[in-house]
């Protein structure tokens, strides 16, 4: 009864459920923007899971809220917000990181801190609270066409930057100190990197949700770790299941009743629960 | 101030949720799973919104949800201790869940409970009814005293767990338990303050501790200290100033706390390094 209500929509037969998905105009704009954003969260994702910074990534993430209630508090667009309280959240992770276990500590205070900010901004404004769920779940399927032009500039920008650091950044990934030795300059990277991990994350995340991002960041990246060591086929893999996941997620949430967030992370747990048992 | 009954409510539940979460905060900080924390803070909200949309009490989907899942990070980690990237991962499926739940329990049309969402992220102190402050002291009293009871090999394990392995110590089953205790404390703290005021007072007053603490027991009594001492100074400030809110306030003095004592950590240190008993970087 569930499953019949969930997927009314779908017939058995294929190729004319493939015709409807992109018959609509705000699908063809979901599967775009989705398509944009999983190869970055692929390609960002791999890198970050080898610096084992998935808590960077979501204090990140989480950071863009107060930005945005901040700037609407002032009256700044809230574009500016969503950026500068990234690059702020950056420039403190990359200042307290050090030490493994305090490094932790720190980004949680950083991340506390900033939220406390923003429940501060949201109850200074008055009615915010709104637009919180949509920040944190997206509004996947009301996207236009300036957004879509927004995500896919910004994910060339990333990927472009990414392209050229990579060599570098993955020399100081993997063994830092000799990196370092070898006149790597690994504080840069280091920054630079979260840097670029922040700004992804904002423009993507006012758009498709912050749970989506962080999703299509970590776990694909993770499968991809646990599948391969080597470099290049570990980021293909994570790009390619990135981009299976949020695919096939959207054309199951156009069928049935169920939101997109939900099937793009089962469907991304999935294969890194199979990944798991497979290699321990 | 102290005429007022929700003041005396807050005051109480806030001393001992502090209390909690400065024990839990430490080991986390020492654990290195400060994320561990702020996920279990967020599948609170996934449990929250599970139990309404199926009906039951809010209550039961919290603290069921954060302990199943604290346990359960634990079962994928190497020694029971999950590293950043598989908590990220559990907790990402976890709030998809969450999502699937919300659109359940809007769709149901029963939006009575339309706010609970809201205040499970953010919580207020000020509006703890008798009940909520029994239930939050009578939690906190079981969690801090199961801590107390396992601190000592705990910490054997978190500091050196391959000796403490060696040594016969349960290390596994400790950092199960563990992280079972972490998800009730995140389950009461989140219910009675919400999730964010749960990470502030984990991460801020443990790490203040850590940079300043000499021996472990030290830090722990100082991480306690401190977490309970921002609670009551948060709680006066936002008294006080009736615009801030309870939870901002308590996280801001937190923060500053921590910020005051890395800061006085590294000027020391520098001032060492000048006098010639130079500190390894």
């Amino acid at each position: 009864m569930l499953i019949d209500a969930a997927f009314q929509g779908l017939s058995w037969n294929l190729a004319h459920d493939v015709r409807e998905l992109f018959a609509f105009h705000f699908m063809v704009n979901a599967l775009l923007a989705g398509t944009a954003v999983a190869v970055m969260g692929g390609a960002v994702g791999w890198f970050m899971v080898l610096r084992r910074q998935a808590f960077a990534g979501h204090t990140l993430a989480m950071i863009a809220f107060p930005g945005a209630a901040g700037a609407t508090l002032a009256g700044l667009p809230i574009a500016f917000g969503y950026f500068g309280a990234c690059a702020a959240g950056a420039l403190a992770l990359a200042g307290v990181s050090g030490r493994h276990s305090r490094e932790s500590a720190a980004t949680g205070t950083v991340q506390a801190f900033a939220l406390g900010l923003g429940f501060l901004f949201v109850g200074l404004y008055h009615g915010l609270l709104n637009g919180l769920q949509a920040l944190l779940f997206g509004t996947f399927l009301g996207i236009d066409d300036g957004q879509v032009r927004t995500i896919v500039a910004v994910v060339a920008v990333a990927l472009a930057a990414l392209a050229v650091g990579a060599r570098p950044l993955l020399f100081a990934s993997v063994d830092a100190d000799v990196a370092r030795a070898a006149g790597v300059p690994v504080r840069l990277l280091s920054f630079s990197f979260l840097l670029l991990l922040g700004l992804a994350v904002a423009a993507t995340s006012q758009i498709t949700g912050a749970l989506l991002v962080f999703a299509l960041l970590v776990t694909p990246a993770a499968t991809a770790h646990r599948l391969t060591s080597r470099p290049l086929v570990g980021l293909g893999l994570s790009v390619a299941i990135a981009l299976v996941v949020t695919w096939l997620g959207l054309a199951l949430a156009f069928f049935s009743v169920y939101p997109v967030g939900f099937y793009v992370t089962s469907l991304a747990f999935a294969p890194y629960v199979v990944a798991r048992s497979l290699r321990r | 101030m102290l005429t007022h009954e929700f003041m005396r409510n807050a005051l109480l539940a806030g001393t001992f949720i502090g209390a909690a979460c400065g024990f839990v905060g430490y080991f986390l900080v020492l654990r290195a799973q400060v994320f561990a924390g702020d996920a279990l803070s967020h599948v609170a909200f996934t449990g929250a919104l599970a139990a309404a949309a199926l009906g039951v009490d809010v209550r039961i989907g919290l603290f069921a949800a954060t302990i199943a899942v604290g346990i359960g990070m634990g079962g994928l980690g190497d020694r029971a201790h999950p590293d950043d990237v598989t908590i990220g991962t559990v907790f990402a499926w976890i709030l998809g869940l969450g999502v699937l739940f919300l659109a359940l329990f809007t769709t149901s049309g029963s939006a009575t409970n339309g706010t609970a969402a809201v205040r499970v992220l953010f919580g207020s102190l000020f509006g703890l009814s008798r009940g909520d402050v029994a239930l939050a002291v009578a939690v906190s009293a079981v969690a801090l005293a199961a801590l107390l009871g396992m601190s000592r090999p705990l910490l054997f394990a978190s500091l050196d767990p391959r000796v403490a392995a060696a040594r016969a110590v349960p290390v596994g089953l400790l950092g199960l338990g563990f992280l079972g205790i972490v998800g009730l404390v995140a389950a009461e703290a989140t219910q009675a303050v919400g999730a964010l005021l749960l990470l502030g007072l984990v991460a801020p007053p443990a790490a203040a501790a850590h940079e300043l603490g000499r021996t472990p027991f030290a830090g722990l009594a100082l991480s306690v200290a401190l977490a309970v001492g921002s609670v009551w100074l948060g709680l006066v400030l936002a008294y006080e100033i009736s615009q801030l809110p309870p939870s901002t306030a308590i996280v801001g003095v937190a923060a500053a706390l921590y910020a005051v004592a890395a800061a006085y950590v590294r000027l020391s240190g520098q001032f060492g390094e000048m006098s010639g008993s130079s500190r390894k970087p």
